[in-house]
């Protein structure tokens, strides 16, 4: 009657050690979540108007340019709100050569209106669009080039969330939290601008020659001013535009200056040393701001052209400061700022604790699950053994294959397999005894009592399956490891509780005569 | 060995008891809530920092509190775990607030400031820190999670089965998030994404249960057609009482090893289970059954039977009944 055992025993020691093969050694072949390992896992979010702002603010310049070569003349120009900016006073004589040019320069990307002499362009929504997604982009490409460096092994860098403005960065391992974020969120920003006035203790003293007003084209930046021990807020009036910026870099590198502190070096590329070149031979005895993220770093004075494309910037730097700079130039500046919305941070200790938490649970609750078995089932408890123990073999080794993540909810998950388990099995064997007290024969008892329990084990298996899809919808990363390991553990269920169960009923049947057995159950 | 092997109880009897009875534990449990000023929220949910601090000497709740002042006046120190010098650090980071700056400091804050009150050497074993932005967002998520399961659970029962069994298998579900709930309320369990995950996991166990006890319906009305279905379904209650007693025992014991050694971070995830198992198996025996029971009778009497017999037999029997 029991022709296929072989076939069946086969199949069911090849699917074991396939799965044992997938996640054997388990320390290198399952990936462990950030709660197992340690690590951080941070939300940022970029402020995609500044990248919008930057776009209009350039497209102002370039049309003040293009009009001026042209000899356009014009009252102002003016940039209202994040998208749109005015151009007022055109006279109607250039008016139609107004309109050519402002069509060659920025008609792609803006709407034109006029009003009064005045024009009014307003960027178009679907550039603002890509302007706001580009810069994403490019923050997380920054992103990740720092994070690189930071020598994180399998950092994850990626986009968050449905408004497509935020960024996760997930740092296994990783123990200088502090220090990361500060590297990951500065935009480096850099730029070199010839002061026009100042270091100056407040702002009314920096502006006095110029009548208490800023030019339009200069800027009012803060720094520290002083010799290094007591730094002293000071006020320096600068040109708008920069001599060079970090654009120009082409790369940068920790090192001493010539008293011995730490500095950071940097090399410019080939049209970068040119415009250098330029700038220090034209402004000799000149001071050039050296300004980072807004804020003056420091100001040497030009002592005479510079051709060479090296350079170097000082300031008050530790050796761990010169080196995070440096990091941070070389990887390039972020397009918008960035600010912190989520983050969490678990200790290598605690990740270690709680794997040896769980696996000791888990042990402990199949003990005591099958010690029960035993005394209510007798010997079919260790049917019911075998069948849950492959149940956790193939969920693991099914884990390892997909290369899903096992989190602290996902060793739960482990845990509730077993529950799992214990129920198909106990479902199965109830209805065996109730076969056997109908007086049928053993064989047929068994049989009757898998066929008719199928079904049941199906509809019961979809309902918490659809639990653990809508779980893995809308969960974050460790609540989608347990419904990981609750799928998978659901599935391998109905696999073991029906075709191994039933296995190993029909071999411990088959030693015995037909007809005579009796069934420890 | 067999528990309830010939049981005969006349559960349908007892159902509008059992039915009412539920209803005023509810009751009681939901303005018990309301009083509280609704169920307590993890910062996952709320927005906040919970940091959880390591201490190499036992230090007290109060000095870390005194310590913390300067921080934030908001902030809660509780004992956190098993070990006398570990203490979870909350605070509460609302829309606006000046809290939210701590985003930006991370632990950089706190540890100076327990560095400052002399309260080191100390570890910090973990730390979440959750802006307002990002809270509201997850809880928006947990709450579809469980709606969204429990609709796929109800059109899933509906379909296999009939859909006053449907209404009853998700009634008695929901009754036992309910319940769960106010036990959480109780015992002081934050609402974290981990007991969001245990709630949908009792759905799913609960719904599980149900199930069992409406395929032995469903297979009990092919045989007995001659009687009402509130007999058939307490005599099917009744056959499936000891399957349904020893796997709730059995994943009892399963669940309370991870109460019991499963480290604190499962351990509202487990309290959960457990809670969920107990009302899990309460509701499939009193609530769903009666429930199925009363709607179908809704409808009509014994003839129900009959006509769900027909939808369940082949193709053949319909024919010939048609």
């Amino acid at each position: 009657m029991y022709k296929n055992l072989r076939w069946k025993f086969l199949t069911i020691l090849v699917v074991a050690g396939l799965a044992v093969a997938a996640f054997w050694p388990p320390q290198a072949r399952v990936r462990r979540g950030l709660d197992l390992q340690g690590g951080v896992h941070l939300v940022l979010q970029v402020k995609t108007d500044d990248a919008v702002n930057a776009e209009t603010e350039t497209a102002m310049g370039q049309l003040q340019q293009a009009l001026k070569t042209a000899n356009v003349s014009f009252t102002g120009a003016k940039q209202n709100g994040l998208d749109s900016f005015t151009i007022e006073g055109v006279s109607p004589a250039s008016d139609s050569q107004f309109r050519t040019i402002s069509d060659q320069q920025v008609s792609t990307q803006f709407d034109r209106d006029s009003l009064n002499g005045a024009y009014t362009f307003t960027m178009k929504p679907n550039m603002a669009i890509n302007a706001k997604a580009e810069a994403v982009q490019q923050a997380i490409e920054t992103i990740e080039r720092r994070v690189n460096a930071l020598g994180v092994s399998e950092p994850n860098v990626a986009r968050y969330g449905a408004k497509g403005d935020q960024i996760v960065v997930e740092l296994p391992g990783l123990k200088d939290v502090a220090r990361a974020k500060d590297i990951i969120k500065s935009t480096a920003f850099l730029t070199l601008n010839l002061v026009e006035a100042g270091p100056a203790a407040d702002q009314q003293t920096l502006l006095a020659a110029y009548g208490g007003k800023k030019p339009d084209d200069m800027d009012v930046v803060t720094g520290d001013i002083g010799d290094g021990t007591t730094p002293q807020p000071g006020f320096f009036l600068v040109q708008h535009a920069p001599a060079i910026t970090g654009r120009d870099l082409q790369n940068a590198k920790p090192g001493m200056d010539q008293y011995n502190k730490p500095n950071v070096r940097f090399t410019l590329k080939s049209e970068g040393a040119v415009k250098f070149g330029a700038v220090t031979g034209a402004n000799v005895g000149r001071s050039l701001a050296i300004i980072l993220d807004n804020r003056v770093v420091s100001y040497p004075r030009i002592d005479g052209r510079i051709a060479t494309t090296d350079a170097e910037i000082t300031g008050n730097f530790s050796n761990q400061q010169a080196s995070d700079l440096s990091l941070t130039l070389r990887s390039g500046a972020l397009p918008a700022t960035l600010t912190y919305l989520a983050q969490n941070q678990v200790g290598p200790s605690l990740g270690a604790d709680s794997v040896r938490a769980g696996i000791i649970a888990s042990i402990t609750g199949l003990a005591l699950v099958t010690l029960f078995m035993l005394v209510y089932y007798r010997m079919a408890g260790i049917n019911a053994f075998v069948s849950i123990v492959l149940n956790l073999v193939i969920l693991l080794g099914c884990m390892a294959y997909v290369g899903a993540v096992m989190t602290l909810p996902g060793i739960a998950g482990f845990i509730l397999t077993i529950g799992m388990g214990v129920d198909s099995n106990v479902l199965i064997f109830e209805r065996i005894r109730e076969e056997l007290a109908t007086a049928k024969g053993v064989r047929q008892a068994v049989a009757a009592g898998f066929d008719r329990v199928f079904i049941t084990i199906v509809d019961t298996h979809v309902s918490s399956l659809i639990a653990a899809a809508f779980l893995f919808q809308f969960g974050t990363g460790p609540i989608q490891g347990f419904a990981t390991t609750l799928f998978f553990g659901l599935i391998a269920n109905v696999f073991t509780s029906v075709f191994v169960s039933r296995t190993l009923f029909e071999f411990l049947l088959s030693r015995k005569p037909a007809g005579a057995a009796t069934l420890s159950i | 060995m067999r528990i309830f092997a010939n049981a005969n109880f006349n559960f349908i009897r007892w159902r509008w008891h059992a039915l009412i009875g539920s209803i005023i534990v509810i009751w009681l449990g939901v303005s018990t809530i309301f009083l509280r000023g609704g169920v307590p929220m993890g910062i996952e949910f709320r927005g906040g920092a919970a940091v959880v601090v390591q201490f190499n000497k036992p230090t007290s709740d109060e000095d870390v509190r005194r310590a913390i002042d300067p921080v934030s006046h908001e902030a809660q120190v509780q004992a956190y775990g098993t070990s006398s010098n570990q203490v979870m650090i909350r605070i509460p980071m609302a829309e606006g607030a000046a809290e939210t700056q701590i985003l930006e400091s991370g632990t950089q804050q706190i540890e100076d400031a327990l560095n400052k009150a002399g309260l080191g050497p100390f570890t910090v074993s973990s730390a979440d820190f959750i802006g307002p932005a990002v809270g509201a967002d997850l809880r928006t998520k947990g709450i579809w999670a469980t709606v969204a399961a429990l609709g796929g659970i109800l059109i899933y029962t509906a379909f296999r089965f009939r859909p006053a069994f449907a209404v009853g298998a998700v009634v008695a579900a929901f009754h036992d998030i309910l319940i769960t709930l106010v036990f959480l309320t109780w015992f002081k369990y934050d609402m974290t994404l981990n007991i969001i995950a245990a709630i949908l996991t009792i759905t799913g166990y609960s719904v599980n249960d149900t199930i069992v006890v409406f395929d032995r319906v469903r297979e009990n009305e092919r045989t007995m057609r001659r009687k009402p279905l509130s007999e058939i379904v307490n005599i099917s209650v009744n056959q499936t009482l000891g399957r349904t007693f020893i796997t709730s025992t059995a994943t009892l014991l399963a669940v309370l090893s991870l109460y019991a050694l499963g480290g604190e971070v499962l351990r509202g995830f487990a309290f959960t289970m457990i809670i969920g198992v107990i009302t899990g198996t309460y509701s499939t025996v009193f609530i769903a059954a009666a429930l199925a029971i009363i709607l179908s009778h809704r409808s009509s009497g014994p003839t129900q039977a009959a006509v769900a017999t027909t939808k369940t037999n082949t193709k053949s029997s319909r024919r010939v009944s048609a």
